[in-house]
């Protein structure tokens, strides 16, 4: 690169000259510049006095379409734009304030597998429009189109049929109305690769799956039947009636159809949820789910105007424009003011919003600090109200000098350690509860995380009347005497242990703290396997590892969302651990309608599953931020999912934080 | 004239095509996929994300539809980490970075070859050594360390002044000094360098000894000649400030294109990474077209010279 | 007559020329000092110092001791020790590094600007396009290649070599970085080379060496490439630092060397994210870093200024 140009310019004199003369002018315009911007104010002074939140959201969202995103931060945003069929309470966990549904019930109490919510019939969008049932149906159909390919429609698995639906369960669904179609017929071909196999040679008919196959292929296969491969124990009459019940299907409904015009199974299903008429939702659910309002708190149970994202594309369509400023439309108590990428998403008043008159903030500014470093400083700052988190490291200096400040609540999660039971010397048990009891969590805690969580007595963390585990101690010398048991005294012959874990600072220094543990209390050496994000996911979902730390937040407040993860096929279990009589436990639980016989069926598997100690409980999250003494309503909750409308911000209020 | 030009620009696609073919063959080397997400996501699901984003065509496939969708429909794909087309967020990232460069390089130029012309002319002196060891902080402490340092004592004190954010014009100042400083460093050593050089030459000598006086002597005599080194460490320098600049971006919030580049690269965001190497490519191969046009443009020795190279 | 030709002063070789305009430097021979005592810190005092990764919950952020010299850092790990073991790392990076992108950019820059035309064109066009790449893609890919094979390594040498497996392991943990970095490092030194080479191309031993009729690779290595080495490796002691700063922006973005070995540059990052409570953390290992990268360049300098012929003296 030859900047040779610059060279024979600062050798005309004459432009050196001028150059000179003007440099000069640079230091004044700084000067300037300074003297301009110095305000008397602090951001924060100034934006509690105009009702304008700013609150740091650690990171820009991938987007505001609540079926596309997957995220806390992304949800962050939504729940300011957008409301649901309820509201949560500003200070209880568990309980539900109308939010687009001014009532609700289950049509049989002692078996809610049937709700009913009845809408506000004044609900409209921030554009006018009405807000009806048929926006809910819509959403519902949308989140579950596999088109959208989106990260959370299995929370709508619990409304009938979603599930069949999302994954095209083609043959299922053609099947299931026959006259031969019995439980055990369908459990005999329980190996059949309906759906993609992922472990099938690429390319072949087994890698897309039966129920993928298009109308060529089916054809084809009906030629060449060698070219999809049924287990042994498939009669050749089951296999033949399958296949023509799929080519049929799609004979008669794509045949020659255009790729777009294309009729998907939806007509085969009996959707669950119904619109009896404009201002009624029904709910019909697999399974009585005593707690379904709670659920409807989360994002995937909004509703999306059909209007505004149809005229931007189709119901499938995944990158539209439907979520720009200028296109979005919405019902929450805020609308979308602006976007700037990567530097604040600004959500000011719904004029349209039917509470507008109890909102009491006029807006939110979200920053997407990624740094945890320059969050917190940008706070001392005075640059925001709220922080996302305080970093560990600064905590203490926090609690020191701006102790008003400082808020450290308990957080509906559990951090834990996967142990990949495939691997020796995890397959046994002993092995397993050893780790697990040689784990001084008090220590980690006070010594190392500082920030006030709590040991993780059992894996579900306490809440309402769920009876919480004590099964998790701090135990070494039992945990010496079971290594011994299971053939490793004092930790010799133990083979090789990888500890995965992300390239997060915090996870560092969790991770050493334990493997000096193992090593003092088991004897036993791990050797630490640090990965960024991308690379630890994907070597704990390929189970290549032998330990790893992990963790799981609630999406809802109920155990469940803490116990179904670890049945065989839950896509969240990643550690090869399953138990039948576990699953016949939560199968029960599923069936059971009164909350206190429920609560203690769950309670009976977490048992069972301590017992068996797949992962190691290491503590209760608890969500330490900053808070500004100007924002008042803000209470901990257990989710925190706060609701916006209920806030207030005092100027004024508390000490300046200099 | 127009052979010059042509052979120049079919020059700058050839390479363009290179660092495509490489950038595209190492991001696909790179181990992991784009659509690792903690939840339960589906084989369904997973499959399905791969065709929206084209990702289960045959490598060679994948490889020509890209560039067809640049010529015919502009469009240079839809990140998979951010979900936006990957064009929004260059045209958005750029002039962040653009004005953030420029003014590093200012900072850079204006710390860096005054402390150098300084130090040469005070030689061996106890400005000298100051001056040096002011320029080595920069090559010496990593800007992760500057940064929050910044932060902490100046940010925090001065009004004005922000800990970052990217709003007022003056938020530029702190994370475009942290940038500039390591530049500045360098250009300082080699200005010092250049100008001691050229202050042993002959014609300076004749220069004093006929009377000119010494501030004249540097000003008119020896900074053409002495800011040569420091000019050539231009080019170098720019790749640095692009280099450096995550680090900066991160710390002070700045919405730049370098923390794209870094980000992409860990989430295996292909598409936004091809996107930001050839957009990188095409800037320098015109920056070095429109260096030597000028070039040939001002001086017809230069010109005559380069195309007999 | 005779008494002036006594007092004819006596000849000098370049080196002898070069050490002594090298002691009369003052900064100069202070780095060298400095290096000198960092190295047989790291290297010799090191092992005479505890266990740096001994965690001590306990004995976090501990002021400096009769048993901890500098006190002890988040973990209760001995901080003198990390700082010392961290300057293996780093400085086994710098050196390591350095020495591989010096092999490669030698042979290449001297090729290219040896056999000159179109050759010469077309290997400086990949230089160019290779400069061009994002630098991170090209890291993340060959630590991550280099990884899954430093497994297999360790294991492979512990088999057949017998070595302590901790430390093989340690050490096949961190080597693939230092190629990983060579193998980045090479380009511009080419070119450096290679300019180099185009000057001493004309000269007349190598005409003369031609006339001889020495085949064209001869002249390559015997001739023309000791006569570029000398300023080729003052170059490279000043991408020595290069690297070492490098490995501390990679440990900035986690992709560095792994836990529980450190660098000065992990030491700096964590020691960053203490800086309102316990500044020490950054200021002890920053100092040694800092201190090793001045005397570094000032060496480089020293080294420069002494074997350049034509750089201004006093």
């Amino acid at each position: 690169m030859s900047f040779s140009f610059i060279q024979k310019i600062l050798g005309v004199p004459r432009i050196r000259k001028i150059l000179g003369q003007r440099l000069r002018i640079v230091p004044v315009v700084f000067a300037c510049l300074f003297l301009w911007s110095c305000e008397g104010q602090s951001t924060v002074e100034e934006a509690s006095k105009d009702g304008i939140l700013i609150m740091g959201n650690s990171g820009e969202p991938k987007g505001l379409d609540p079926h596309i995103v997957s995220g806390v931060l992304e949800s962050n945003v939504i729940r300011s734009l957008f409301e649901g069929l309820v509201e949560a309470h500003p200070s209880k966990d568990g309980t539900a304030l109308p939010g687009v549904a001014t009532k609700w019930y289950a049509v049989n109490d002692k078996r809610p597998d049937e709700w009913v919510f009845e809408l506000r019939k004044d609900a409209q969008w921030s554009d006018g429009k009405p807000l009806t049932a048929q926006d809910f149906l819509f959403s519902f159909r949308r989140l579950l189109t596999p088109a959208l390919a989106s990260d959370y429609s299995f929370m709508l698995y619990y409304i009938k049929d979603a599930e069949f639906f999302h994954k095209s369960q083609r043959s299922y669904l053609l099947s299931r109305n026959e006259a031969n179609f019995t439980r055990e017929w369908w459990s005999s071909l329980k190996e059949v690769d309906f759906g993609p196999n992922e472990q099938a040679k690429e390319g072949s008919f087994n890698f897309i799956g039966l129920d993928k196959l298009n109308l060529s292929q089916l054809e084809r296969l009906l030629k060449e039947p060698h070219l999809f491969k049924w287990p042994k124990d498939v009669s050749g009459e089951i296999r033949r009636d399958l296949l023509m019940k799929n080519l049929n299907y799609e004979k008669d409904n794509r045949g020659k159809l255009a790729k777009e015009e294309l009729k998907d199974l939806w007509e085969l299903i009996d959707f669950g949820a119904t619109a009896p008429d404009k201002h009624t939702l029904r709910i019909k659910l697999n399974s009585p789910i005593p707690f379904l309002p709670e659920i409807t708190k989360h994002y995937t149970w909004y509703p999306v105007p059909m209007h505004a994202v149809l005229k931007h594309g189709k119901i499938g369509d995944r990158f539209t424009d439907w979520t720009k400023p200028d296109n979005l439309v919405c019902n929450g108590a805020f609308v979308l003011k602006s976007w700037k990428f990567n530097d604040h998403i600004e959500v000011a008043r719904n004029p349209l919003y039917w509470d507008k008159e109890n909102v009491g903030i006029n807006g939110v500014r979200f920053l997407p600090i990624t740094n945890l470093y320059t969050e917190d400083r940008m706070y001392y700052d005075e640059q925001m109200h709220v922080t996302y988190t305080i970093a560990s490291e600064l905590i203490e200096y926090s609690r020191k000098n701006y102790p008003e400040h400082v808020r450290s609540e308990l957080y509906l999660g559990t951090y834990f350690i996967r142990t990949n039971v495939a691997n020796k010397p995890f397959t046994d048990p002993r092995v397993r509860l050893a780790f697990s009891l040689s784990l001084n969590q008090k220590s980690l805690i006070d010594n190392v995380l500082k920030g006030g969580q709590k040991p993780a007595a059992g894996l579900v963390p306490p809440f309402g009347d769920y009876p919480a585990s004590d099964a998790v101690t701090f135990n070494p010398d039992l945990a010496r005497k079971l290594l011994a048991e299971a053939g490793y005294p004092g930790g010799k012959g133990l083979p090789d242990i990888e500890f995965l874990t992300t390239d997060k600072e915090s996870s560092k220094m969790t991770a050493e703290a334990l493997q000096a543990m193992w090593k003092e209390h088991l004897g036993a050496t791990i050797k630490i396997k640090q990965m960024e994000w991308t690379s630890y996911i994907t070597a704990m979902f390929e189970k290549d590892y032998d330990l790893a730390a992990g963790g799981w937040i609630g999406d809802y407040m109920d155990p469940l969302t803490f116990l179904d993860m670890w049945m065989k096929d839950a896509g969240n279990n990643r550690t090869g651990w399953h138990n039948e009589e576990f699953e016949g436990i939560l199968g029960e639980a599923a069936q059971t309608g009164d909350p206190t016989e429920r609560y203690a069926l769950l309670a009976k598997a977490e048992a069972l599953f301590l017992k068996e100690r797949p992962i190691l409980p290491v503590y209760w999250y608890t969500r330490n931020y900053l808070l500004h003494p100007d924002v008042k309503g803000w209470n901990p909750l257990l989710l925190d999912n706060h609701p916006y409308k209920f806030l207030r911000l005092e100027p004024g209020s508390g000490n300046k934080t200099n | 004239m127009f052979r010059f030009l042509i052979g120049r620009l079919f020059q700058g696609m050839l390479v363009l095509l290179a660092l495509y073919t490489i950038t595209f063959f190492l991001a696909k080397a790179m181990p992991g996929e784009p659509f690792t997400s903690e939840k339960n996501v589906s084989a369904e699901t997973k499959a399905n994300i791969r065709k929206l984003y084209g990702l289960d065509q045959p490598l060679w496939k994948q490889y020509f539809v890209y560039p067809k969708n640049i010529i015919t429909e502009g469009s240079f794909g839809i990140s998979t980490s951010k979900g936006r087309p990957v064009g929004d967020i260059i045209l958005q990232s750029f002039p962040n970075s653009l004005l953030l460069g420029l003014c590093s390089l200012a900072f850079a130029i204006g710390i860096g070859v005054p402390i150098g012309v300084l130090s040469a002319v005070r030689k061996n002196s106890w400005v000298d050594w100051t001056c040096m060891a002011i320029a080595m902080i920069g090559i010496c402490v990593p800007s992760f360390t500057i940064g929050p340092l910044l932060q902490i004592y100046a940010a925090a004190h001065i009004p004005g002044l922000k800990v970052a954010g990217w709003g007022n014009l003056q938020d530029v100042l702190l994370p475009a000094f942290t940038l500039g400083l390591v530049s500045a460093a360098y250009l300082a050593r080699l200005t010092r360098g250049g100008i001691l050089e050229v202050l042993s030459q002959d014609f300076v000598r004749t220069a004093r000894a006929k009377g000119v006086s010494p501030t004249k002597v540097i000003l008119k005599h020896t900074l053409r000649g002495g800011l040569l080194p420091a000019v050539a460490y231009l080019g170098p320098a720019f790749a640095a400030l692009i280099s450096g600049s995550f680090i900066v971006e991160t710390i002070f919030q700045v919405p730049g294109m370098g923390q794209h580049f870094v980000n992409a690269a860990t989430t295996r965001d292909e598409f936004l990474l091809l996107g930001l190497s050839l957009f990188f490519g095409f800037l320098i191969v015109v920056m070095n077209l429109l260096a030597d046009l000028l070039t040939g443009f001002l001086d017809p020795r230069v010109r005559l010279a380069g195309e007999t190279e | 007559m005779t008494d002036k030709m006594s007092s004819i002063p006596q000849g000098s070789s370049l080196w002898k020329d070069a050490r002594a305009r090298m002691a009369k430097n003052r900064f100069a021979m202070g780095g060298l000092w400095v290096i000198g005592i960092m190295f047989s810190l790291c290297f010799v005092f090191a092992w005479f110092c505890p266990d740096p990764n001994k965690i001590n919950l306990v004995n976090k952020f501990a002021s400096s001791s009769e048993e901890h010299w500098f006190g002890t850092d988040a973990l209760g790990r001995d901080l003198f020790a990390r700082i010392l073991y961290g300057g293996q790392v780093s400085i086994l990076v710098g050196l390591i590094a350095t020495a591989v992108s010096v092999a490669i950019g030698i042979v290449y820059g001297a090729v290219s600007g040896f056999v000159g035309g179109k050759t010469d064109a077309f290997m400086m066009r990949i230089v160019d396009t290779l400069l061009a790449i994002p630098f991170l893609v090209l890291v993340i890919v060959l630590q991550a290649t280099l990884s899954k094979w430093s497994g297999d390594a360790t294991i492979w040498i512990v088999e057949n070599f017998g070595w302590d497996k901790e430390f093989t392991g340690r050490l096949t943990n961190v080597v693939p970085l230092f190629f990983a970095l060579g193998l980045l490092g090479w380009l511009t030194l080419s070119r450096i080379v290679r300019a180099q080479v185009m000057s001493i191309k004309e000269r007349e031993f190598v005409e003369a060496a031609v006339a001889l009729g020495y085949g064209k690779a001869r002249i390559l290595f015997r001739h023309v490439i000791p006569n570029v080495l000398g300023p080729t490796v003052v170059y490279s002691t000043l991408t020595v630092p290069g690297f070492i700063m490098y490995e501390a922006i990679l440990s900035f973005l986690g992709l560095g060397v792994e836990s529980p070995n450190s660098s000065w540059g992990v030491l700096i990052k964590e020691g960053a994210n203490f800086l309102e409570t316990e500044i020490q953390l950054l200021l002890l290992p920053g100092l040694f870093f800092s201190l090793t990268l001045f005397s570094l360049n000032f060496l480089g300098d020293g080294l420069r200024d002494a074997l350049d012929v034509k750089a201004s003296k006093d």
